[in-house]
């Protein structure tokens, strides 16, 4: 009982501390971001001028290396003047819809099949060992026999994009069904559900999860698919772009490329990271390979 | 009162319990699993038991002696290697239709809130959505956690998960309700709370229970029967009528009753020469 009258008399001191806490977290909060901030540009600012430093000074050959200055100039070349075949744009477009038709048909098929050989051990044994020698083959190489099958033209690059998709996708799909809970099954089960209904309410939502983070590396592999693709043979698409460029011996234009592509990559992940975000509200906030970084 | 045979109560309440449909025969039940070596392994061995409509019946053992098995195959969900298993008098091929689980491991859906976790029984029943709504809202008034409705598990406690899980097994009104360790995660004032609760609620529905645990209090408290299991193979040793009066109120309560103390004592001479049994094999292969 002695306690309430020391309860009652601690408690206005208690809250005007309670707003000062509160206050002095969030400045500290900020000024954690701002230096956060600030060491971020101070690493570009390293880093780039640094190899601005480092070519101007003719201690690295830009011939070589190019110049981020030139790069720029390069970038900007693209976007007013376009390339010798049209406009920077088609090239992208070109590029961008090889990769996506690519990830969607990599990611339905690698779902599909993961989904149905993870439930059936029968025929995943069956199969494994066949799956595994595929796996090992480098399939980078399968693009050049695309390309002699069906031309220069989009498909080839597309095909070779789902290939790589394909393969992440479908382990992550596999692991994730064969990690589903086993109690969450049996407990469907003894309640009557069909294997249908299993699918449909434990092992599909399950296997989302594995499913859903593949797909950050797997657009990733898209791009590369259709980029060597267009590299290999093409004749229209950033690869030609970026190859035309090696070939006048242009190291800018090649840089002004990679950049180009990897913003539009950072773009697609973003907006994977919302779809995850919409798709798995229900997981518990953790730290997820993407938001770590 | 205290020596009323729990068949009287069984015939008290109403629903398929009270009839012939919720018992469950088991009848010199072997099961034999194949190790990864290739060995045969017998997890039990000719057991026999029987569970009487709306009837709670407890089994204990030491850890490995095959209480998990033994609920796999009333359930339906594995096949026996030798004896058989009826429920209802009918011999029990594929699912057993009117069975719930309870693990001790959540089996709740992660990636469903707290009311579609509960109304995932009527819905795969074939219930129209609005009326499992509906029940699952009554269900889950009834175990207290009204306006948790849009949670999802990750966001609620031990306690509060188990409450949904046994929500979530009883919405179906089942026959037979059948629980491996339920409580077994808890902490200890959880885990009282959480038995009165399915006390009150087991006594409302009396389906029947086969329920496993390791914790020898917990069986004598719930349970009208409770049986003693043997280790590797796994086999009945002994069987023992619990006559405390129902309703048994709260679990804390019950534990300091001088008949309580009495039963408790009876079975833990039995069930520890099991236990140490039990060790002095494990402890030794550890060596």
């Amino acid at each position: 009982m002695t306690t309430i009258p020391h309860v009652l008399l601690a408690q206005p001191a208690q809250l005007e501390s309670d707003a000062a806490v509160k206050l002095a977290g969030r400045r500290a909060k900020r000024r954690r971001l701002m230096l956060l901030w600030l060491a971020r540009l101070g690493f570009a600012v390293f880093i780039v001028g640094g190899w601005q430093l480092c070519t101007a000074e003719q201690w690295v050959d830009k011939f070589f290396f190019g110049q981020p200055s030139m790069i720029w100039d390069a970038l900007v070349t693209l976007f007013t003047k376009g390339t010798e075949f049209g406009s920077i744009w088609d090239d992208i477009a070109v590029t961008l819809k090889e990769a996506v038709y690519g990830f969607f048909l990599g990611t339905a098929a690698g779902v599909v099949l993961g989904l149905l050989l993870g439930q059936n051990r029968f025929l995943s044994d069956v199969l494994s060992p066949y799956i595994k020698v595929l796996n090992a083959v480098p399939r980078i190489i399968l693009g050049s026999i695309f390309l002699v099958a069906f031309g220069l033209g989009t498909f080839p690059k597309v095909l070779l994009a789902a290939v790589l998709v394909f393969f992440i996708v479908f382990f992550n799909a596999y692991q994730g069904v064969r990690e589903v809970n086993p109690n969450l099954v049996a407990n469907v089960r003894v309640l009557g559900a069909s294997s249908l209904q299993v699918a449909r309410h434990v092992t599909i939502p399950s296997a989302l999860t594995w499913i859903i983070a593949s797909l950050h590396t797997a657009f990733g592999f898209a791009i590369i698919g259709a980029l060597v693709g267009e590299v290999l043979g093409s004749q229209r698409g950033m690869g030609l772009v970026i190859t035309q460029a090696q070939n006048r011996f242009d190291p800018n234009t090649v840089f002004a490329g990679m950049a180009i592509m990897a913003v539009v990559t950072l773009v697609a992940e973003f907006l994977l990271t919302l779809l995850e975000k919409r798709v798995l509200a229900w997981r518990p906030p953790s730290h997820s390979e993407s938001t770590a970084i | 009162m205290a020596a009323k045979p729990p068949q009287h109560h069984a015939a008290a309440s109403a629903g398929a319990s009270s009839t012939g449909a919720a018992r469950i025969e088991i009848s010199h039940l072997t099961k034999r699993f194949m190790t990864r070596s290739g060995e045969p392994f017998t997890a039990i061995h000719d057991v026999s038991l029987t569970v009487e409509p709306g009837q709670f019946c407890a089994i204990v053992g030491p850890t490995g002696c095959g209480k998990s098995t033994t609920l796999g195959q009333v359930s339906g969900l594995e096949r026996p290697s030798a004896g058989s298993v009826r429920v209802g008098g009918h011999e029990v091929r594929g699912v057993t239709e009117g069975v719930s689980f309870m693990f001790q491991a959540d089996a709740l859906f992660p990636w469903k809130n707290v009311l579609s976790n509960v109304m995932i029984g009527p819905v795969l029943n074939g219930m129209g959505k609005k009326d499992a709504i509906a029940l699952a809202r009554d269900w889950l008034r009834r175990v207290g956690l009204s306006g948790f409705e849009d949670r999802y598990p990750h966001q609620l406690s031990g306690g509060m998960r188990k409450r949904v899980a046994m929500a979530a097994a009883l919405i179906n009104s089942p026959r037979i309700l059948l629980m491996d360790e339920p409580f077994g995660a808890l902490d200890v004032q959880t885990k009282a709370i959480m038995q009165t609760e399915l006390l009150g609620l087991w006594e409302q529905l009396r389906p029947s229970v086969l329920f496993i645990t390791h914790d020898l209090d917990e069986a004598v408290a719930l349970a009208d029967r409770v049986l003693i299991m043997t280790s590797s193979p796994g086999s009945i040793k002994q069987s023992f009528d619990i006559d405390l009066p129902r309703p048994r109120g709260e679990v804390q309560a019950i534990r300091h009753e001088q008949r309580f103390l009495e039963l408790q004592d009876q079975i833990w001479s039995s069930l520890k020469e099991e236990v140490e049994r039990a060790y002095a094999r494990t402890s030794g292969a550890a060596a």
